[in-house]
């Protein structure tokens, strides 16, 4: 469990072992460190290890893997591409992050269904898959009944989190993403005199003979995902104060021990958060408490969102008992109609506004969750309180006692255990990599005060020569695409990247013949 | 497909200009099985071809309709089913159209529209409905890559 301000993710710990490790021949000198713009005699005389490639991307998750699979499709070679990361799969972090956040492989996740990561097409959609593969003629239609009359009959069809782990082994195979992928932490990306840039990895321990090893590329893609997830501060406080991580979790953190020890002692949960995850944390306490489970859960709003809410009758959301209702975490024509299409052409003050307009937290409108939630508030086994909360103390009986301000005055409120379902993003300095971007290459913030990126996703003020770079994922939220944290998002991001690539004539363009002969082959499962 | 105006009727020029015809050229023959009488197989494909075009003007009018009522859904989206569900309204008012239009033959189009009948209509108009219904949720996207993120559009760029 984490003992620092924000959540622990798998990787960081091999990234703290890479960065103790000894060998000091061919690390970074001062001289590096301090100079924005660096010659290929200066990484020479350090005596770090040159590689050339095309295309860098950093970060090596499912961000990396989208672009790759769109290059590769363009008809790029597998050898023009690394993605430099700690994953061994492009899919371990978030496969960590929905686990811990009780969304495991048989559940399903919050993404539509044509939003397909491991096919660039979206067709044919996991719904089609699941009814493809299904058992049965029921079976069978059942998925493709949903599809068909979502959102109005039926609540959105979303894919159960293997079917995307599983699809994305096969297209990762496919591809051949093995060897276009290395493993380490990349420390910094600076730009080379002459063009193009330096990505500077730390390669795993004793698998170089050198601390470092530099990526020279023509174009560079920053896929580094969240820069943090970041605990509430007054529980962190809690945290750091009285050093208990067992009774103050954060969701994103494994915390199975809350629900086995629940199952052998009646207790009390508090739950913070009204967004998905915690609709997810809901369900696994009404589960639990179904398989005999004495708990009793405490439920914290910040905003209590009772019905219809939003400025017109042409932008109001649904909501009820506090939540506020939406399919996915922005609303759909943030994907390809309407709001993209505005988000991308109306001017900075029309689109801030737009933005303050469709952010907020959100929901997915679940039979599932309504019901559990309303038997809990019928058997007073789940109550709703709104507030804020000014300080967490430890209370009698091993509980957390957290004084919440509400309108109607100041509670203590004592909890077994504190669940914090927030999901606050970290600052995007608190990833070195970004940090050093806004530090040494020319990269600004947006109106939302993460990375300023172009329609095509590249890094507003970082070119460099002939070189490009991009940067896609939750860092470039704020600049001209709003849903940028999410599957089919990064597919938009990628489609673009590959376009503007196109146009700097590194691959050809994707026409309606390469589209259609690259289905097939993706149907054939042959390589591009 | 998440729908802008511009891309509504790009789209419904594609749908029902290309494939709409396509599928008009196979049903036809099929359809004139039902026509009362016996015209030639060239009559009745003037007739067909006639309704098609007709499904394309009117649609083009009611992209307008569909936009301005997608305005109250928070989403801005146009679920699967209304594309399905708006063949109703669409159908009645081709056919009354076809219907109107027919009975005032001082025309020769006119004229073939006057041999509309309801049987055969809702043979072609129902299934040609479903093929491009089917056709935009599934292979659009893949011959087009880019449709789905720009609102329906084909051409002008991103």
């Amino acid at each position: 469990m984490s003992t620092t301000d924000s959540v622990s993710l798998p990787y960081e710990e091999l990234a703290a072992a890479v960065e103790s490790a000894g060998t000091a021949k061919g690390d970074l000198t001062d001289s590096l460190i301090a100079t924005s713009t660096w010659t290929d005699e200066m990484l020479a005389e350090a005596g770090i290890p040159v590689v050339d490639v095309p295309v860098v991307s950093v970060g090596g998750g499912i961000g990396s893997f989208v672009l790759a699979d769109y290059l590769r499709q363009a008809g790029m070679p597998a050898e023009h591409y690394k993605a430099l990361g700690a994953l061994d799969n492009p899919w371990d972090t978030y496969e960590y992050l929905t686990r811990c956040s009780q969304i495991p492989r048989p559940e399903r996740l919050r993404s539509d269904s044509g939003s397909t990561p491991d096919n660039i097409w979206g067709f044919p959609s996991y719904a089609t898959r699941e009814a493809m593969e299904a058992p049965g003629l029921v079976k069978k239609l059942d998925p493709l009944f949903n599809v068909a009359t979502e959102p109005i009959l039926t609540d959105y069809f979303t894919p159960r989190a293997g079917q995307v782990f599983k699809a994305l082994e096969v297209e990762a195979r496919r591809i051949g993403y093995d060897q276009m992928k290395a493993k380490g932490i990349v420390r910094m990306v600076r730009k080379r005199h002459g063009g193009g840039y330096f990505t500077i990895l730390t390669p795993a321990a004793g698998t170089t003979t050198t601390k470092r090893v530099a990526y020279r590329s023509t174009y560079v893609h920053v896929a580094v995902g969240y820069p943090g997830l970041r605990f509430l501060p007054d529980l962190q406080a809690y945290r750091t104060t009285h050093q208990d991580f067992h009774r103050v979790v954060n969701a994103y953190e494994p915390h199975e021990h809350v629900y086995e020890e629940l199952a052998k002692k009646p207790g009390t949960v508090l739950v913070r958060g009204a967004g998905i995850v915690a609709s997810r944390i809901l369900q696994r306490l009404c589960d639990e408490r179904d398989k005999g489970s004495q708990i009793q859960v405490i439920h914290l709003f910040r905003t209590y969102v009772d019905g219809s809410h939003g400025p017109s009758m042409f932008l109001r959301r649904k909501g009820s008992h506090g939540w506020a209702f939406q399919g996915f975490n922005y609303p759909k024509s943030c994907w390809g109609g309407q709001y993209k299409h505005n988000l991308e052409r109306w001017p900075d003050d029309k689109r801030n506004e737009l933005w303050d307009n469709l952010g907020g937290t959100t929901t997915p409108h679940r039979k599932l969750w309504l019901n559990q939630l309303k038997k809990g508030r019928a058997e007073g086994w789940y109550r709703e309180m709104v507030g804020t909360v000014d300080s967490v103390t430890p209370g009698a009986d091993a509980t957390v006692v957290s004084k919440v301000k509400t309108t109607q005055g100041v509670y203590d409120v004592a909890a077994n255990y504190v669940i914090d379902c927030t999901g606050l993003e970290a600052d995007i300095t608190e990833h070195r990599v970004l940090a050093d971007l806004l530090e040494h290459s020319g990269a600004v913030r947006n109106a939302k005060g993460k990375l300023q990126v172009e329609r095509h996703f590249e890094i507003t003020g970082t070119r460099s020569g002939v070189g490009k770079m991009y940067a896609v994922g939750s860092a470039t939220l704020g600049s001209y695409f709003a849903v940028v944290d999410s599957f089919l998002g990064l597919q938009y991001a990628g489609m673009r990247i590959v376009d503007d690539l196109a146009d700097e004539g590194f691959v050809p363009r994707i026409g309606i013949r390469r589209s259609i002969s690259q289905w097939r082959r993706w149907v054939k499962k042959t390589a591009p | 497909m998440l729908p802008t105006l511009n891309g509504r009727i790009q789209t419904r020029i594609f749908l029902v200009g290309v494939i709409g015809s396509i599928w008009t050229i196979i049903i036809t023959p099929f359809v004139a099985l039902f026509v009362e009488g016996e015209p030639t197989l060239g009559d009745v494909y003037q007739v067909t071809f006639e309704i098609l075009a007709l499904v394309l003007i009117l649609g083009i009018g009611w992209e307008f309709v569909y936009q301005g009522l997608m305005q109250f859904r928070w989403e801005k989206d146009w679920p699967t089913m209304f594309g399905y569900l708006t063949g109703i309204n669409e159908g009645i008012l081709v056919y009354l159209v076809a219907d109107s239009l027919g009975s005032d033959p001082t025309t020769e189009w006119r004229a073939y529209l006057g041999a509309v009948t309801l049987l055969p209509f809702l043979i072609h108009f129902v299934s040609t409905w479903i093929v491009i219904n089917l056709f935009a949720g599934n292979f659009m996207k893949m011959i087009f890559i880019r449709w789905r993120f720009r609102g329906g559009r084909l051409i002008g760029g991103w």
